[in-house]
């Protein structure tokens, strides 16, 4: 219990009455800026559910009389972009894939579009800079080495299918054996054939075991990396003789290409992205030195 | 004044106090959870929308394991930069088989409602071993470990089951097929015409992904993951489909 009785200063504000063991509650009103503040908050909540969609009845909800709708709006949003790029857009869809650079104001559109396109969707696997992403199976697209064409049409059809997926019947479609895995060579003829890509590529090899490789390499591997060593851009087929390398160029990494084969997939871009910005990625990667 | 008079009567009495202040609780409640259950627009069905197939629900199992929601949101909101950059804006009926959704409030790294088909099996594989080796400037931590962690599907018909108890329409079939289906999802070389025919293109419009998705012999938490990203957003086809605008 408290000790002492507190008891009431003259002049202040009157008690609401309560006590509790000897504690009373003094009868403060709320500061009047607060109650106004208040009660607007109120008068603009209804005029808030007014205004936008808000409650819900039997059969949907209030609409609002501002009509304001998140799907429209996005949707409007979009559509006005869309215009006020259609012209040059169109004329995209429209140009010859070849004649693009004949119209420097289409040029410079398709450049900016298709790389604002690239570092969307594409720089995931291909890099920021285009480089790919050396002995992980990501293509260098800076340089003039193409696996499967490097043309505006080649790379225009690349990037509308996409390369061994599953989603494009157009896709574009080739697969090494696994020659180890499958057991389709021996293990010392493995060894002779990755000797002989080691000799075509000019490093370092044994030539004894290079020598027995160039029949392996004749019968198993020049129907697509065909009998130069050059590849073939109809099968996707790598060429073996440079120094550029898609999934590494060591005996070690040649070695495991050819026990377990690669099979290097990428999506497809024509169900995603509109034609005007396929041609313009297109466009884009074609433009970055290596194009054809 | 008078009813505010009557209030020192409730705040007098506690079984009053507590019994109107339960009163008011209960109305806004219904109020605002009632309306969820029958309006059109918050139950909204679009076609193709499917339960996952048992492989993306041990996906999904392990994406809520390793916490992914916490810099990954799966909501592309009705605006032009997401529509843009992620493509349609999600729906309500397309994580309807979320339990939870995965919507998130935070986005470290990018939103996956749409990532489905975006990249190959591959990249997820060298993706989710080191980030870094293909996004340089990736702060993902390497869940490479998912490939040494072997998964059989033993318990997956458990996971069906309750998934059916929350409200997802598995079916005595699937959940009898459970792990045969799980085991064929991840092998090119089965036979998986029955998974194909539970929740394949003729059931949902779509066909199953079925491959080896990472790419080893054994089926691993990095197939089921990648499995269960390899579908995210590609459920529902939008060349057909045109959400209502007052949904």
């Amino acid at each position: 219990m408290c000790a002492k009785k507190i008891t009431k200063v003259e002049h202040e504000v009157p008690t609401t009455g309560h006590d509790w063991d000897g504690i009373q509650e003094y009868d403060n009103p709320m500061p009047r800026w607060w109650v106004w503040v208040f009660y607007a908050t109120i008068v603009w909540g209804i005029g808030y559910t007014i205004a936008y969609p808000a409650w819900p009845l039997i059969t949907g909800v209030t609409q609002g009389v501002i009509g304001n709708n998140e799907r429209t709006n996005v949707a409007a949003e979009i559509a006005a972009w869309e215009a006020s790029n259609a012209g040059i857009r169109q004329q995209l869809v429209d140009t010859d894939l070849n004649e693009i650079g004949n119209d420097p104001q289409l040029a410079a559109f398709a450049e900016n579009a298709g790389a604002a396109v690239f570092r969307t969707n594409c720089v995931q696997c291909h890099g920021a800079g285009a480089a790919g992403v050396q002995s992980l199976g990501y293509p260098n697209l800076l340089d003039d080495d193409w696996l499967w064409g490097g043309t505006m049409e080649a790379i225009h059809q690349t990037v509308s299918h996409g390369i061994r997926n599953t989603t494009d019947p157009d896709a574009r479609y080739s697969q090494m054996p696994a020659f180890g895995k499958d057991q389709l060579l021996e293990r010392p003829q493995i060894g002779e054939v990755v000797e002989y890509v080691l000799a075509i590529s000019g490093q370092e090899h044994d030539a004894t075991l290079a020598a027995a490789g160039a029949g392996v390499f004749a019968d198993n591997c020049a129907s697509c990396h065909m009998e130069n060593g050059k590849g073939d851009r109809e099968q996707g087929a790598p060429d073996l003789t440079d120094a550029v390398w898609l999934y590494g160029g060591s005996r070690q990494a040649i070695t495991y290409s050819v026990n377990n084969a690669r099979f290097g997939v990428m999506p497809d871009w024509a169900g995603r992205l509109s034609e005007a910005d396929i041609r313009a990625v297109s466009w884009y990667v074609h433009s970055l030195g290596g194009g054809e | 004044m008078s009813i505010l008079d009557k209030h020192k009567k409730i705040e007098t009495h506690a079984t009053l106090l507590m019994v109107l202040a339960f009163l008011v609780v209960t109305i806004g409640g219904l109020v605002q959870i009632v309306p969820l259950f029958y309006l059109e627009n918050t139950i909204e069905k679009v076609e193709g929308v499917r339960p996952y197939t048992p492989l993306e629900l041990a996906g999904a199992q392990v994406y809520k394991n390793e916490g992914c929601y916490g810099c990954h949101s799966q909501m592309i909101r009705p605006m032009r930069d997401e529509v843009t950059r992620y493509g349609h804006y999600s729906l309500a009926a397309e994580s309807v088989y979320d339990k939870p959704f995965q919507w998130g409030s935070k986005r470290t790294g990018p939103d996956l409602a749409r990532v489905g088909g975006r990249y190959s099996d591959e990249w997820h594989v060298d993706h989710f071993t080191d980030a870094k080796q293909v996004v340089p400037e990736s702060l993902m931590p390497p869940y490479g470990f998912l490939k040494n962690k072997v998964i059989d599907g033993k318990f997956i018909a458990d996971s069906l089951k309750a998934s059916r108890i929350v409200g997802i329409p598995y079916t005595d079939e699937m959940i009898e097929n459970a792990q045969a289906d799980f085991l064929a999802q991840a092998n090119p070389d089965a036979d998986s015409s029955g998974l194909e025919e539970r929740y394949g293109e003729a059931a949902f419009g779509r066909a199953v992904n079925v491959r080896n998705f990472d790419g080893s012999p054994k089926i691993t938490e990095m197939d089921a993951l990648i499995a269960y990203m390899q579908v995210l957003g590609t459920m529902v086809d939008f060349s057909t489909f045109t959400p209502d605008p007052l949904r």
